[in-house]
């Protein structure tokens, strides 16, 4: 099982960059033309995070650098080990479902600061390539259609969320 | 839209007018958008604080650059994966694999959304939605699942309560499989990953998991909220 999610890791993505222009180009799409058509959008999407990322990390790094995480870490690690959730990554999962380009900044403080092939660093990459933004979803979609009661939307999402945050920490400690 | 809902949940007729079990919904989601600008400020006023009693309040500056600073670095460096991936995903959508994915998992939507006509607009738009989620679109994704609420919302009558298609609808957006996360991959690099793309196993088992448990989730309160007027 473990090693099968280590393999699909492996291949998944030369197989999408073999398999995808080979389909293209058998379909009769110019594929270089078509690629560099996509990929101009690149840079505006990339640079559009600037923003949420220096709030974000300005915000973390005052906490962390004054001992401020410290403190936090020390008082809810008890708490939190019972249910198998490192401290360190709690301001990322309470920032998930909130704000995807908030949440991009903490796990990429967690990833710099425990290294990207630590344990934490490991599931902080898990928890926000596998999480998404509910409520931001939730606000968007209703609203745009004038939705006001939203009956369970929000436990089947918070569900969700709190299913893929257990899932991920389950597998990452599992597989590596 | 947050600023609209803020209005109408602060109006006195809002409050004579609905039963009190709603208002404590709509607080709540209220409540849960605002925790972004405070668990934002907390962390600032709680750090300098500490910083204070600590005796070393000069650290609190240093760090404030040096956040500002990593910031726009990883931005920077998140345009050469991004527009890669842009790029690949580009081929994908014309050489029609996004189609293809989308027919392959019809039957699967009838079993979904068995209020939904299955020759509805509304199910390509959500198939189309779903898929692009799946390969990691967000751009492509979103005006797709704008289309299909528009397109659920025509079948719910234009009533201002959700329909069981769109809590399931978004039931399975928020909680979709992923293939490939692709900016977390560039971050991973960024720092000298080893192996930057370890982590697409564990996040395809992990959404496929929340996936399976957001579809039962859903259908267990269709059954508990059927016949309820909302």
């Amino acid at each position: 099982m473990f090693t099968l999610i280590a393999e699909l890791s492996r291949w998944a993505i030369p197989m999408i960059l073999l398999i995808v222009p080979v389909v293209a180009v058998l379909r009769g799409v110019k594929v270089y033309e078509t690629f560099v058509d996509g990929a101009e959008a690149g840079f505006t999407t990339a640079i559009k995070t600037i923003p949420y990322l220096v709030a974000m990390l300005v915000a973390i790094s005052i906490f962390r650098a004054s001992g401020a995480m410290e403190v936090l870490v020390t008082n809810l690690s008890p708490l939190l080990n019972l249910v198998g959730l490192p401290a360190e990554v709690l301001p990322h999962a309470i920032m998930r479902p909130l704000s995807g380009g908030a949440a991009l900044g903490i796990a990429s403080d967690i990833i710099k600061t425990y290294g990207p092939d630590s344990f934490l660093g490991r599931l902080a990459s898990t928890m926000q390539g596998s999480c998404d933004t509910t409520f931001y979803v939730l606000t968007l979609y209703f609203g745009s259609v004038g939705i006001k009661r939203y009956r369970y939307s929000i436990i089947s999402g918070l569900v969700a969320d709190l299913t893929t945050l257990a899932a991920s920490v389950f597998i990452v400690r599992a597989v590596f | 839209m947050t600023q609209l809902r803020h209005a109408h949940r602060f109006h006195i007729l809002y409050y004579l007018s609905t039963p009190l079990h709603r208002v404590a919904v709509d607080n709540l989601i209220a409540g849960v958008v605002a925790v972004v600008n405070y668990v934002w400020l907390g962390m600032i006023v709680f750090g300098i604080i500490v910083a204070a009693v600590n005796g070393n309040i000069e650290v609190v500056t240093m760090a404030a650059l040096e956040g500002a600073n990593n910031a726009v670095k990883i931005s920077i460096s998140l345009i050469a994966i991004i527009t890669f991936w842009l790029g690949i995903m580009k081929l994908a959508e014309e050489a029609g694999l996004v189609r293809a994915l989308a027919w392959l998992v019809r039957p699967i939507m009838r079993f979904l959304f068995p209020s939904v006509p299955k020759d509805h607009p509304a199910m390509g738009a959500m198939v189309m939605n779903l898929s692009a989620n799946i390969l990691g679109l967000g751009n492509a994704a979103t005006p797709m699942g704008l289309i299909a609420m528009r397109e659920l919302q025509t079948l719910n009558q234009g009533r201002d309560t959700a329909s069981d298609a769109m809590c399931t609808f978004l039931a399975l957006n928020t909680s979709c499989i992923t293939l490939i996360p692709t900016t977390i991959i560039g971050i991973r690099l960024l720092y000298g990953s080893t192996d930057p793309t370890d982590i697409v196993g564990p996040t395809i088992m992990a959404t496929a998991f929340s996936m399976a448990v957001a579809i039962l989730v859903d259908r267990m309160l269709r059954l508990y909220y059927a016949g309820r007027r909302w």
